[in-house]
């Protein structure tokens, strides 16, 4: 019997999360949905849940990069800077750069007028049709900058109508706004909840503004944790996608998260993504100057997978700059400045684009195929073991980048359960000079620790010497393949080499996680 | 009578200008400034200056010690 035959609506979305690797588990089972009366609309009913995805729901998602770790290796966002105010004040946020939630701390972008921005938005997808989504996310909160915010919306709409549109925002604001979000056809709304607790709250943010009012403390946290949630409810009872963003804090909300995640999931989130904290003293932000330090890599995955159980979890975040532009992990955003977009003629052409899309449905299909084949093929083994790798990627799901270039790697778990994408690790910051070739091949190396291998189109023989001295395996031979298909042969031939006696795997020690902001290349 | 913004401190990201129920905040090349003619320290309207509640950067927005307090016009 194969699944082809008895698929059943539901059958089909789990087969095309999969296909998106997004988890599928938890949704199944739709917990957190006993009750009907009592919570009412809150905790069900919104259809949030991933594996009922209802298919205009499927239709959001499927395209954009910055929720489906399949469509980011083809589509791209971009956001513009229009909003620079904030109503709140969080630890981990120095209101002298962009909004530390969708940024990372200590950057600045180029604030842009809504006029300005519509045109930076048409001049950047003419000219990349993969350019698919546009968000405000800073660099305050876009809701208070109401005005500023819905006015790019409706100029981009006006021109690009193809083009989607989102939003990320602390919460404070949200419920007043709900209705205006939804006039303007805003599929996704991203909000920062670190905690839902008043004690846990007022460790992270010192003071909201409402009402006319500054509150502090507990009284601060209470009102922006109802406000988030109530936010929260609204919007999924609008059907509105809804994405949750956490910092995680070490002693601080690290635990807790558990709990965020059970509330934002049962009122209907549709994607929890955990964030490490970034914090260093020359942030200038709260938490850099009391020291307060951020996750491990291996801290973060066992926060995740402890989530993931829970809901979707959402591993390929990079917090990228508020004003980035390009598939997510290349910024193209010097490309497009100011300056520079005053004087790029506009084309905007919106067969080319479809044409695009067209040929990257072709594509993923494809390469789910592949990954498909070899998942049969590992099932039949019977290990528990489980490892890591870190690829080199340009992006189109292939190991399509040489070692020495590589700007970030991504990480998979490999188990007989097939490849498990986890995460980016950064290294840009130490390859930009200021650093010599040696310590940026040490930052690597601590940045990629915790894997066995490292899969690239090519390598040099001193990082190879170096690296395999680390007890991380350099592989080339699958130079320009999926990166599935790899991971899984792979994985086999390590298995084969294990049950033989050839390798003893040890407990790999922690990784770092990169700490500073992304400055753009040039 | 007023207050002002110490142009040093401000990092122009204009939380402050919408709040003002006197409409005394204006932009001046990328930050903010507060005319003194306008401004009534929020006194008839908000139990405290709206400006200084909303600024990001503690005392940026604080009280023009030239000139006198400013008094409810009876
Ligand atoms: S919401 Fe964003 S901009 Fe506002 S204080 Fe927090 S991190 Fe900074
Ligand atoms: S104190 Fe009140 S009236 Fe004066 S500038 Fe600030 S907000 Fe405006
Ligand atoms: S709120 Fe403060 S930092 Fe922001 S523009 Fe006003 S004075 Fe400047």
């Amino acid at each position: 019997m194969t699944a082809a035959l008895t698929q059943t609506p539901k059958a089909k979305n789990f087969q095309r999360l999969k296909a998106l690797g997004l988890s599928v588990t938890s949704t199944i089972q739709h917990q957190g949905c006993g009750s009907k009366g009592g919570s009412g609309k809150s905790s069900c009913g919104s259809g949030a849940g991933a594996g009922d995805l209802p298919e205009e729901i499927w239709e959001k998602v499927k395209n954009h990069p910055c929720y489906s770790e399949e469509a980011h290796h083809y589509y791209a966002r971009m956001h513009v800077a229009v909003a620079p105010a904030c109503n709140i004040q969080c630890n981990y946020c120095n209101r002298k750069y962009d909004c530390a939630n969708e940024s990372r701390p200590g950057v600045v972008s180029e604030k842009l007028t809504p006029e300005e921005a519509a045109k930076k938005v048409l001049a950047v997808a003419s000219l990349i049709p993969q350019m698919t989504v546009l968000g405000i996310a800073g660099p305050g909160d876009p809701l208070a900058n109401p005005d500023k915010t819905f006015k790019t919306f409706e100029l981009v709409a006006k021109k690009a109508p193809d083009i989607k549109l989102c939003l990320s925002t602390n919460g404070l604001a949200l419920p007043e706004y709900v209705k205006r979000i939804k006039d303007f056809n805003v599929d996704h709304v991203t909000i920062t909840i670190n905690m839902i607790d008043p004690k846990v709250g007022e460790k992270i943010y010192p003071w909201v503004f409402y009402k006319h009012k500054r509150y502090k403390g507990k009284e601060a946290a209470k009102i922006l944790s109802e406000r988030q949630l109530e936010g929260l409810e609204m919007l999924t009872a609008e059907k509105i996608l809804c994405k949750i963003n956490s910092v995680m804090i070490p002693g601080i909300n690290d635990e807790h998260l558990i709990e965020v995640n059970k509330a934002v999931k049962s009122r209907g989130a549709f994607l929890h993504n955990i964030m490490p904290l970034i914090s260093a003293p020359e942030h200038g932000t709260y938490f850099g100057l009391t020291g307060q330090r951020g996750p491990t890599a291996q801290e973060l995955k066992a926060l995740q997978d402890k989530c993931e159980g829970q809901m979707n979890m959402m591993r390929h975040c990079r917090q990228c700059r508020a004003d980035a532009v390009g598939l997510l992990g290349e910024d193209r955003s010097s490309e497009f400045t100011k300056e520079k977009i005053a004087s790029i003629e506009l084309n905007y052409d919106i067969e080319t684009r479809n044409a695009y899309k067209m040929q990257v449905e072709q594509e993923r299909q494809k390469r789910v195929a592949e990954r498909e084949k070899e998942l049969k093929e590992i099932a039949k083994e019977n290990s528990e073991l489980k490892i890591l790798v870190a690829v080199a990627t340009k992006g189109g799901g292939k190991i399509n980048e040489h070692f020495g270039h590589a700007k970030e790697f991504q990480i998979y778990e490999l188990s007989t359960k097939g490849s498990k994408f986890i995460g980016h690790r950064r290294v840009d910051l130490y390859c930009q000079g200021g650093y010599g070739e040696e310590e940026a091949l040490e930052t690597v190396i601590r940045a990629i620790r915790d894997c066995v291998a490292v899969f690239v189109a090519k390598i040099g023989s001193c990082p190879k010497e170096a690296l395999e001295k680390a007890g991380i395996e350099t592989v080339d031979r699958f130079a320009y393949e999926y990166i599935e298909k790899a991971a899984v042969s792979y994985f086999k031939e390590y298995l084969r080499k294990v049950n033989a006696g050839l390798i003893h795997p040890t407990k790999k020690e922690d990784a770092l996680i990169r700490q500073g902001a992304l400055v753009p290349l040039n | 009578m007023a207050y002002k913004i110490v142009a040093s401190q401000c990092t122009g990201c204009s939380a402050c200008e919408p709040e003002c129920p006197n409409g005394a905040i204006y932009e001046k090349e990328g930050i903010f400034a507060i005319d003194p003619e306008k401004c009534t320290e929020c006194i008839g309207f908000f139990d405290e200056p709206q400006c200084v509640s909303v600024c990001p950067v503690d005392n940026t927005c604080v009280i023009d010690k030239s000139r006198p307090r400013y008094k409810a016009k009876k």
